[in-house]
């Protein structure tokens, strides 16, 4: 076990785990911020991607010793209130079906949309086709970006 | 035809404690007995508060389907509450709110009369009491958003200021209940109600619950299926910090199919290592002898000796003599539901009971199962249903809860279990393999006179009852009861034995019918040169009803949403370019009717699914954008299925473990969609799984237009 500071959501935290315990289950079990959710483990399905130093990260594969140090935003920080135009462009999309994995399409889409203000399809299938969604709401997530794009 | 197929000592489980006629007849509470002392009770699904928020119980498991938003809609309508101060509770296990299985794309049709009545109840009792207020006759007033008006007098009252008053009325036994073209709530596009709480991060799911003094659970399960502990050694997982016990897991029939060994800890990440440190050796016996060749091999001579299950007309006499036969073998393997939040439960089991915390579709299967392994009264177990990260039939099954339970009483404390996708992956109920041989017999006049099907599966009923007197009930959907106007039609099953459970996966046995039906009707019209879309409505003479009670078959409905897809997507006019292909599909499941056209592309000898045209009818349209939701969502889930998944079994396990091996469709492969909701004052019908059946034929046929070549086997293996 080792002693760990976490720059999460703007908030410095002090937490003791072991080094090689991934990002996400400090972030669940240790912190309470359940929004990020397990999906796979592997990184396969972006169930779990958070913001570190700005870049989309998985965070099931991702160990805490990795990021310590890093400023790290999950969904809780993007507003608390719905007010980011990627959270108000998803609602006013309907996107959600069960809802599981969109906190993961919606970190991903933040750093798309920083990236590349006005993406293209193409952009937008090479920044999002590393999240899966069982319930078949791509067609929606493109289209909550393309209107998040036309906000921002 | 069984809307809800489930076995029938399960169906028996599930609906002993199901009471029908649950609103009228009811008091409404006197003052002083409930929490709120001044709140309107209608039933168990309404309170209205002296606030004047109107509480609506949904009583069904939301999964994704949007019932949470739905089905408080039908409340407000006949209530004429302002929508904005609508709210919902979700509802724990409790008799008295009735059937609470999700399934069956059940929840709107089975809910649909009584919470109208329900709804209907309380308007009437409001008005009641505000017409004692204005010394009016109540059938004179009017009611919008939450006020009454006197139209004479032109006085308001609000339900806030009438709840206490029609609090102390009889809930009336008889209400009136809208016309269609009085709605104003319903068939409008209404935002999901859980929206605002997805996006922030704020919905809880089963993984999300923690209770004070909660440990978290791994488990690790044999790999083949009823292996049992034949060696253990837990010396290296206890001495992972953080683990606290190991706990041996012992199978209960198909309630619980997996025997396993616990590791409990103080976190998630210590449960998994500790697991991870566990030394197993597993003994499952003869099981081990199964595998993907062996069913296949199985599958392939058994279905030459199918039985005769249906038979309408002379099947074997038509197809003595006919003027021309076409034959055709389909195979389809067996599959993972796949669901994004991996299997969890929390459960804190004490000396007093159990209370569970978990995403079901059905609760009262938690309860009686939990009550029955724990020897519990119904009563001692509380079944608290979370948002469910997806659930597609795999969350009907309470092994997942049954588990929870067993280790927190083992251990004296709350506990969480969470499933790894590997676990998900390997421990699933699967959707049944099958292999099916059809046969059609045309005349010399070129008309289709005779079909026969023949098919082989482990069936889902033989798992759950191997005594089952019907094994083939949840595969024959479609059927026996195919709806097309052809002389003779007959279905033969045989039951192929296999140790893989199964269970039922979205639109269940129309996944893979619609797929034979539609593939092999296709292959029918390009072999005695008729147009695929013009020889379905010619099996579809207008008019033609079958089946008796409130949801018969009817051929136009099913007409109906085959012209539309064939006018909207172009049918009959040129290809949209070089190397695209068109295929059609229809189907009639649960209860509702489903035409798609699919269009195809081929680049490098890979084939891109470009768009889907589908129209849809399930009678009365009660969220029309939720209803396209489904229809699409229903869509991946079949093109996914159909361009990729496949579970295949060796040494009695299944081999696949995560997303990499058992990929799902993704963003850059997603087609464009287009849904056309059929308008319709008829009752609502299904709407979570009728969008999936026609996706794979369709798409097969689309494939066959443009390469010529039949993909009779699913998934699609182009090379």
């Amino acid at each position: 076990m080792a002693d760990i500071r976490l720059n999460v959501n703007g908030k410095v935290k002090a937490i003791t785990a072991s080094p090689d315990t991934p990002l996400l289950w400090v972030l669940r079990d240790e912190l309470a911020l359940t929004g990020t959710k397990f999906g796979c483990g592997m990184g396969l399905c972006g169930a779990c991607t958070v913001i570190a130093n700005g870049e989309a990260i998985r965070s099931c594969s991702t160990t805490v010793a990795e990021v310590s140090g890093q400023k790290i935003t999950t969904i809780e920080g993007l507003s608390a209130d719905a007010s980011h135009p990627v959270q108000k462009a998803w609602m006013a999309e309907n996107v959600a079906q069960c809802g599981y994995c969109q906190a993961g399409q919606i970190m991903s889409a933040v750093v798309l949309l920083a990236k590349h203000p006005n993406p293209t399809d193409e952009d937008i299938n090479e920044a999002m086709s590393g999240n899966l969604c069982r319930c078949g709401t791509y067609n929606r997530i493109r289209g909550a970006i393309h209107r998040a794009a036309e906000e921002v | 035809m069984a809307i809800i197929k489930v076995s029938r000592r399960d169906f028996v489980k599930i609906s002993s404690t199901a009471s029908a006629g649950l609103i009228l007849g009811v008091s409404a509470p006197a003052l002083g007995q409930k929490k709120k002392p001044t709140v309107l009770e209608v039933g168990p699904f309404i309170e209205i508060g002296t606030d004047g928020l109107v509480t609506v119980w949904v009583t069904k498991s939301d999964m994704g389907q949007g019932v949470r938003t739905a089905l408080p809609m039908i409340v407000a309508e006949e209530l004429d509450a302002d929508w904005s101060r609508v709210r919902i509770r979700q509802a724990h296990y409790d008799r008295k709110f009735g059937a609470m299985g999700t399934g069956g794309s059940g929840s709107i049709r089975s809910m649909w009369k009584p919470l109208r009545q329900a709804g209907a109840a309380a308007r009437s009792m409001l008005l009641t009491a505000a017409a004692a207020k204005f010394g009016a006759d109540a059938a004179t007033l009017t009611v919008k958003d939450g006020v009454v008006t006197d139209p004479k007098s032109k006085r308001t009252l609000t339900f806030a200021r009438l709840a206490e008053p029609a609090s102390k009325l009889e809930v009336p036994k008889d209400v009136k209940l809208k016309e269609n073209a009085d709605f104003k709530l319903i068939g409008k596009k209404v935002d999901r109600i859980d929206n605002r709480d997805i996006v922030t991060g704020k919905a809880k799911y089963g993984l999300d619950v923690r209770v004070p003094g909660m440990l978290y659970a791994s488990i690790l399960r044999s790999p083949a299926f009823g292996g049992k502990v034949a060696r253990l050694d837990d010396t290296k997982a206890k001495s992972v910090p953080g683990v606290r016990h190991v706990v041996k897991i012992d199978s209960i029939g198909t309630d619980l199919p997996w025997n396993g060994v616990a590791v409990v800890a103080d976190s998630t990440w210590a449960a998994m290592k500790g697991r991870e440190a566990l030394d197993v050796t597993w003994d499952a016996g003869a099981a081990t002898a199964e595998s993907t060749a062996t069913l296949r091999k199985r599958l392939d001579e058994d279905v030459k000796s199918a039985r005769s299950i249906h038979d309408a007309g002379n099947v074997d006499r038509a197809m003595s003599a006919p003027a021309k036969t076409i034959e055709a073998t389909y195979e389809l393997p067996y599959l993972a539901h796949a669901t994004m939040e991996p299997l969890n439960a929390v459960a804190s089991v004490t000396a007093n009971g159990a209370e569970l915390w978990l995403g079901t579709q059905f609760p009262n299967w938690v309860n009686s199962s939990v009550a029955d392994a724990l020897k519990l009264k119904s009563e001692q177990v509380k079944v608290n249903v979370m948002m469910l990260g997806g659930g597609f039939g795999r969350r009907a099954n309470p092994d997942f809860a049954l588990e929870a339970a067993l280790v927190s009483k083992a251990v004296g404390a709350p506990v969480k279990v969470t499933w790894t996708r590997e676990d998900d992956m390997q421990h699933d109920f699967y959707r049944p393999a099958s292999h099916h041989h059809v046969r059609a017999g045309i005349d010399k006049d070129n008309k289709l006179v005779a079909w026969h099907h023949r098919f082989a599966a482990p069936s889902i009923s033989a798992y759950f009852d191997s005594k089952s007197r019907k094994p083939w009930d949840s595969e024959s959907g479609g059927l026996d009861d195919l709806p097309y106007a052809i002389e003779n039609i007959g279905v033969d099953f045989a039951l192929v034995p296999s140790v893989v459970p199964r269970g039922w996966w979205r639109s269940v046995e129309h996944s893979i019918n619609s797929f034979v039906i539609n593939s092999f009707l296709d292959e029918i019209a390009r072999e005695t040169g008729r147009d695929p879309i013009e020889l379905q409505l010619s099996l579809l003479p207008a008019g033609k009803k079958m089946g008796t009670g409130d949801f018969p078959f009817e051929a136009d409905r099913l007409r109906r949403v085959i012209e539309i897809v064939r006018d909207q997507s172009g049918w009959g006019g040129a290809r949209a370019g070089e190397g695209r292909g068109r295929g059609f599909a229809a189907q009639w499941s649960f209860l509702s009717y489903a035409a798609q056209v699919a269009e195809v592309s081929m680049k490098d000898g890979e084939v891109q699914v470009e768009r889907i045209i589908c129209a849809v009818d399930c009678g009365t349209p009660v969220n029309p954008d939720g209803i396209r939701a489904q229809v699409e969502g229903a869509i991946v889930y079949g093109l996914s299925a159909a361009l990729h998944e496949e579970i295949t079994i060796e040494g009695g396990a299944v081999q696949q473990t995560n997303f990499h091996d058992f990929p799902l469709l993704r963003i850059n492969e997603m087609p464009k969609v287009e849904v056309h909701i059929v308008p319709s004052n008829a009752a609502p019908t299904g709407v979570g799984e009728p969008g999936l059946p026609p996706v794979a034929p369709a798409v097969a046929n689309a494939i066959f237009d443009v390469t010529g070549k039949r993909l009779r086997s699913l998934p699609f293996k182009l090379t």
